[in-house]
């Protein structure tokens, strides 16, 4: 803003607000206290972002700055959006995210279920098989490459050990069929312990007077199971699929670390494909395209999501 | 437990119970306990076939973590007589040590950043938190959702214009701009938590201070945030964790001087591929700290994960 700018809005400031900010009214207190957070979000996501929108409409390669920069309009997103090889990687995401959040709900409920009978250590147990998702997933991720070797690792030898199977005849990160399941596998040690945590807070939200009226009128196990637990887990549930689904989305640490989105490209999700775009063939106009599609998509995703989530929780 | 009910598991329904969840536990538990005998495997036990459980313990996974080492010839080995008990280690497999290994640099990163970027946004989180709790904000919902939003981006979408902002300001592998990243990030969980936690505190503490002539900035920083050091406490904890483990930004946007662990263990190379009885020091060395904080955060840590959405 130009010297006079500043005067005018100066000026312009009646002296009623003047003398509030210098007594420190409540909202100046208010504004004070929020301005920076506010402030630091716009400078290092929203402006990123809109930076992003522009870029995806230009040819600029961040590799090579002073190069004619071209306005391409629209064909970015045409270009990607009728491209087969990404309609793979989506795929390869699809298929990461369906069988993910499939094990961990079924694995984190029966859990969740099991830890609530409130036996002896019950709490004990309970951290320790939480620890796994608190560790960061790239080191992890990489020394799972050494238990999924095919002569020398823990993974395969358990296998080859309940099976019979010989331990070097598969490899879980080579195999274009095994190399998806590997990923699936991790990610599954890894955060089932999180839905498991959020199905405990559901179930123990239910007060037990519900169960024993249920009992009084002779509801069968089974049928107050399906009745009184899953409805009232049911809003706790969606939410862990819901953060889940958004975590997997984004997923890139693990995937780099393990497979590297090999062999192939059978497992390039998509933040590892946009990755290769963005910072190894430099094409950045294109994956800032990418990474507007990809936003706009898990956005659009979560929002209907929540819609249904709330109507859920109304019910 | 109060009287007999109706809803109480059986005896043979909680011995079931446990057994399966102990179960569990152990197979959960096994890749993490892998990690840590390996760091104390000789190189040729770390890649033995059957995987060896009982071996003899060795600190040479440790002594490679941290030293870098060059080969040496029989004469120059006999001539140099190894002085201390590490050197030793390197001697026996025909090696000296030709200094530290990029190691300790890395950690002491991960550190700095970490706890840099931990601090600022947990005080700018109890500013923000405050104000969301107490006053009466134009949009505040939009707001609190704008922030929580930002957490929905994958990092890689914003890393290209990072990327290039950085570069530009000059802020790209320095300590401050990944300390101002990694605070921009953490600042959504912060600013959710910490709400939640200031909701709890009743506000007849501050009426009351208000009344015995605090002034609304005294009545802030001697009632609330006393009231609200657990939970500031637990969000620190929760923002430390993330900034130690975060590998996308790290990877992308570091590459000698800022260099976090995470991008650096994975690299950790011996003679002839990876030296696994190393890399494994390094993850056991790394990931201690955060095995700490989870038990002591314990009861706070299904709030932290779901950013407050569930509280106990």
């Amino acid at each position: 803003m130009s010297e006079t700018g500043i005067n005018r809005v100066a000026q312009a400031t009646p002296p009623r607000v003047a003398r509030k900010i210098r007594g420190l009214s409540d909202r100046a207190i208010a504004w004070i206290f929020v301005a920076p957070t506010i402030f630091l979000l716009l400078a290092i996501n929203i402006f990123p972002l809109i930076w992003t929108i522009r870029l995806s409409f230009t040819n600029f390669r961040a590799n090579r700055p002073n190069a004619d920069v071209k306005w391409l309009g629209l064909r970015n997103y045409e270009r990607i959006l009728s491209d087969p090889d990404i309609w793979i990687t989506m795929q390869a995401t699809a298929h990461f995210l369906f069988w993910t959040i499939f094990f961990q709900v079924l694995i984190g409920f029966a859990l969740a279920w099991f830890i609530n009978k409130k036996f002896k250590g019950s709490d004990l147990w309970t951290t320790i098989i939480v620890l796994p998702m608190m560790l960061s997933p790239a080191v992890v991720g990489n020394f799972w490459t050494f238990l999924y070797q095919p002569q020398i690792g823990l993974f395969n030898y358990a296998v080859s050990f309940f099976t019979g199977v010989d331990p070097t005849s598969f490899s879980m990160i080579g195999d274009v069929s095994l190399a998806p399941w590997s990923l699936v596998i991790v990610d599954t040690w890894m955060w089932t312990p999180f839905v498991m945590l959020i199905c405990l807070a559901g179930l123990r939200s239910i007060p037990d007077t519900i169960y024993e009226a249920a009992e009084c009128d002779r509801a069968s196990k089974w049928r107050q199971f399906w009745t009184i637990t899953i409805p009232m887990v049911l809003p706790f549930l969606m939410l862990a699929v819901l953060f889940r689904g958004i975590e997997n989305f984004k997923m890139f640490d693990l995937v780099v670390q393990l497979t590297g989105g090999g062999p192939g490209s059978t497992t390039e999700l998509t933040s590892v494909n946009l990755k290769r775009e963005a910072f190894e063939k430099w094409r950045t106009g294109y994956a800032s395209a990418y990474a507007i599609i990809l936003f706009v998509t898990v956005f659009g995703l979560a929002s209907i999501y929540v819609k249904a989530l709330n109507k859920v929780k109304e019910r | 437990m109060s009287g007999f009910s109706v809803t109480d598991p059986s005896k043979g329904q909680k011995w079931v119970a446990g057994v399966l969840v102990v179960l569990y536990a152990v197979i959960t538990l096994l890749p993490l306990l892998w990690i840590v005998a390996t760091g104390f495997k000789s190189s040729p036990d770390s890649i033995a076939y059957p995987p060896k459980v009982t071996f003899e313990p060795t600190v040479e996974g440790y002594v490679n973590l941290f030293t870098s080492q060059t080969r040496q010839t029989e004469e120059y080995l006999a001539e140099n007589p190894p002085t201390t008990w590490y050197e030793e280690i390197v001697h026996d497999k025909g090696m000296v040590i030709a200094g530290p290994s990029r190691f300790g640099e890395r950690f002491l990163n991960s550190v700095i950043i970490g706890f840099g970027s931990t601090f600022l946004s947990v005080f700018l989180g109890t500013l923000a938190a405050y104000a969301f709790s107490r006053y009466r904000i134009p949009l505040k919902d939009d707001l609190l959702f704008f922030i929580l939003s930002t957490r929905m981006m994958p990092p890689i979408a914003v890393a290209i214009p990072i990327f290039l902002m950085f570069r530009s300001l000059g802020l790209s592998d320095t300590h401050a701009g990944m300390i101002l990243l990694y605070t921009a990030v953490n600042l959504s969980l912060s600013v959710w938590l910490l709400k939640g936690f200031i909701d709890e505190i009743p506000r007849e503490y501050e009426e009351a201070a208000l009344i015995d002539g605090y002034t609304r900035f005294q009545a802030f920083y001697k009632v609330v945030l006393p009231q609200a050091a657990t939970g500031i406490a637990s969000t620190a904890i929760f923002c430390l964790i993330f900034a130690w483990n975060e590998y996308a930004f790290a990877v992308l946007l570091t590459s000698g001087t800022a260099q976090t662990a995470p991008p650096f263990i994975p690299t950790i190379i011996g003679v002839g591929g990876q030296d696994w009885p190393a890399v494994a020091a390094g993850a056991t060395i790394f990931l201690l700290p955060v095995v700490v904080f989870t038990i002591l955060l314990r009861k706070h840590l299904l709030r932290g994960i779901t950013f407050g959405a569930v509280r106990k």
